[in-house]
């Protein structure tokens, strides 16, 4: 028992260590694609291949002025970029890494990924609010839509998963796929829950509520110093946390040939998928905003529950003959 | 949509082209040689200044940088006093070096003047003045131009006639 509760510790600190150190690793990955992708090198010059432009990068935010404005809603202002963060980390939590690396095994799992996820929309929201500027309002304001427009069809495509498995638990799900991944049967769920899950993280190609371009920066114009970088971290931890459910939704999460242990199995899987979301902004347009919500509303969401019926048919069937 | 996967792929591929980045101070980016760097002053093939001090090119200085004095050594030639370049000023349009009737003043291929003291970047004559004849070799302002110095008088430049006698042409 109390080798157990030791063990459950190391597992929650290792989980931690690694993925805020990838979220920080991710800026320069993220820089070092994204030059490759434009024929250029990326930052080469701090260290070996330019890692320590990662550290620079830190010290510098946590040197940053820390500016709260004068007419902003403080308690709020100082909240919002936390709630990213830890809604993310929470998400986490029921991911299975490996076949013994799970912080929580929840009958629940999906459900509570879905959740958190949701909650993440609040730190956008509170976060322009309170900062008391338009381009921050109305970048909270697309925030807001989109990301609970997307979060409908992300769970309806997630629905397919479940029938396939019968539970709701992810490690369960990964056990599901062991003759099968569900990358197969379930083609269409995983591509729109990868189109949903980018716009779930605001990244590149459905980036409206950030849009540099039109909107200055977004629901985070008014952030400086380490507030800042709490969105960014959990812009990048949506991404790593994207990457890493889908690789145990539809990838086979730990699973793959035996010469490797299961958790180098995971994180391989989940890089290609990071490196998936970097080629995306490296190469897609920015849609305009009414183009993303009827995209949403009008293709995606009929996809999807097309996917579900389908799916939930062919199952039936099956179980008949 | 199938657009979007292609562009997507096209971006992929760039993977593997060639990078377009110099690797800057160990590997230096080909200038032109018309590239409008440092200002120099040039000379002659004999080794002397070319300039001769006709403030052509300060005039001519849209943020006035150049500051000189003009002044005469014992045989006629005129040459600058001091010559005076203020680099934190240049823009580097090279229009000194188009107004220049000596191609004395040239704009060279070089650009890594980078001072810590702003106050370094005041040129002086010694400064400017190279040992080159810059772009235009063989070029002697004095053996051209029909003008009386010491050694060398009217009419006797190069492709130059004598001066006429005008009082021969009476009638």
């Amino acid at each position: 028992m109390q080798t157990a509760a030791v063990n459950y510790w190391w597992v929650i600190g290792g989980v931690l260590f690694t993925l805020l150190n990838t979220a920080a690793g991710l800026i320069w990955l993220e820089r070092r694609m994204l030059a490759l992708w434009q024929d250029r090198y990326g930052p080469n010059r701090a260290g070996p291949f330019g890692l320590f432009i990662v550290l620079a990068d830190t010290i510098k935010l946590f040197f940053k002025e820390d500016w709260i404005p004068p007419f902003a809603d403080k308690v709020v202002f100082v909240f919002a970029p936390a709630i990213v963060v830890a809604s993310v980390l929470m998400s986490f939590a029921v991911i299975p890494f490996g076949p013994n690396i799970l912080v929580a095994d929840w009958n629940i799992g999906l459900l509570f990924f879905l959740a958190m996820s949701s909650i993440g929309v609040y730190s956008i929201v509170l976060g322009g609010w309170a900062s008391n500027n338009k381009y921050a309002l109305l970048g909270a304001m697309r925030g807001a839509s989109q990301m609970i427009s997307y979060e409908v069809f992300m769970g309806l495509a997630l629905m397919g998963v479940v029938l396939l498995s019968g539970s709701f638990n992810i490690r369960e799900i990964v056990e599901a796929q062991k003759s099968m991944w569900n990358i197969v049967p379930q083609f269409l769920g995983f591509v729109i829950f990868l189109i949903a899950g980018v716009a779930e993280t605001h990244r590149l190609p459905f980036d409206i509520p950030e849009a540099e371009s039109e909107l200055v920066a977004g629901f985070h114009a008014e952030y400086s110093g380490m507030k800042f970088g709490m969105f960014f971290i959990g812009e990048y931890l949506g991404v790593t946390l994207v990457s890493s459910m889908i690789v145990a939704l539809y990838f086979g999460g730990w699973m793959g040939p035996a010469f490797l242990p299961g958790v180098v199995w995971f994180i391989l899987k989940t890089f290609v998928f990071i490196s998936l979301f970097i080629l995306m902004r490296a190469s897609m347009p920015r849609p305009r905003y009414d183009q993303l919500m009827e995209y949403g509303w009008k293709v995606l969401f009929p996809l999807s529950l097309l996917n579900l019926l389908v799916t939930a048919a062919i199952i039936l069937i099956m179980k008949e003959a | 949509m199938f657009s979007l996967i292609r562009s997507m792929w096209l971006v992929f591929l760039h993977m593997f082209h060639k990078r377009e980045t110099y690797q800057y101070p160990e590997e230096k980016a080909p200038l032109s040689a018309r590239y409008r760097g440092r200002i120099a002053l040039t000379r002659d093939p004999d080794g002397g200044e070319r300039c001769v001090g006709c403030y052509l090119c300060a005039a001519a200085c849209p943020v006035d940088c150049i500051t000189l004095q003009a002044t005469e050594d014992p045989d006629g030639r005129r040459y600058p006093a001091f010559f005076r370049i203020n680099f934190s000023r240049c823009i580097f349009c090279g229009f000194c070096e188009e107004a220049c009737p000596t191609y004395a003043i040239q704009l060279l291929p070089d650009f890594e003047m980078a001072e810590y003291n702003r106050q370094n970047l005041v040129y002086e004559k010694e400064d400017l003045l190279i040992n080159s004849q810059g772009k235009y070799p063989g070029y002697n302002y004095y053996k051209v131009a029909g003008m009386a110095i010491g050694g060398k008088d009217k009419g006797e430049a190069k492709k130059e006639e004598p001066p006429v006698d005008v009082k021969s042409l009476l009638p």
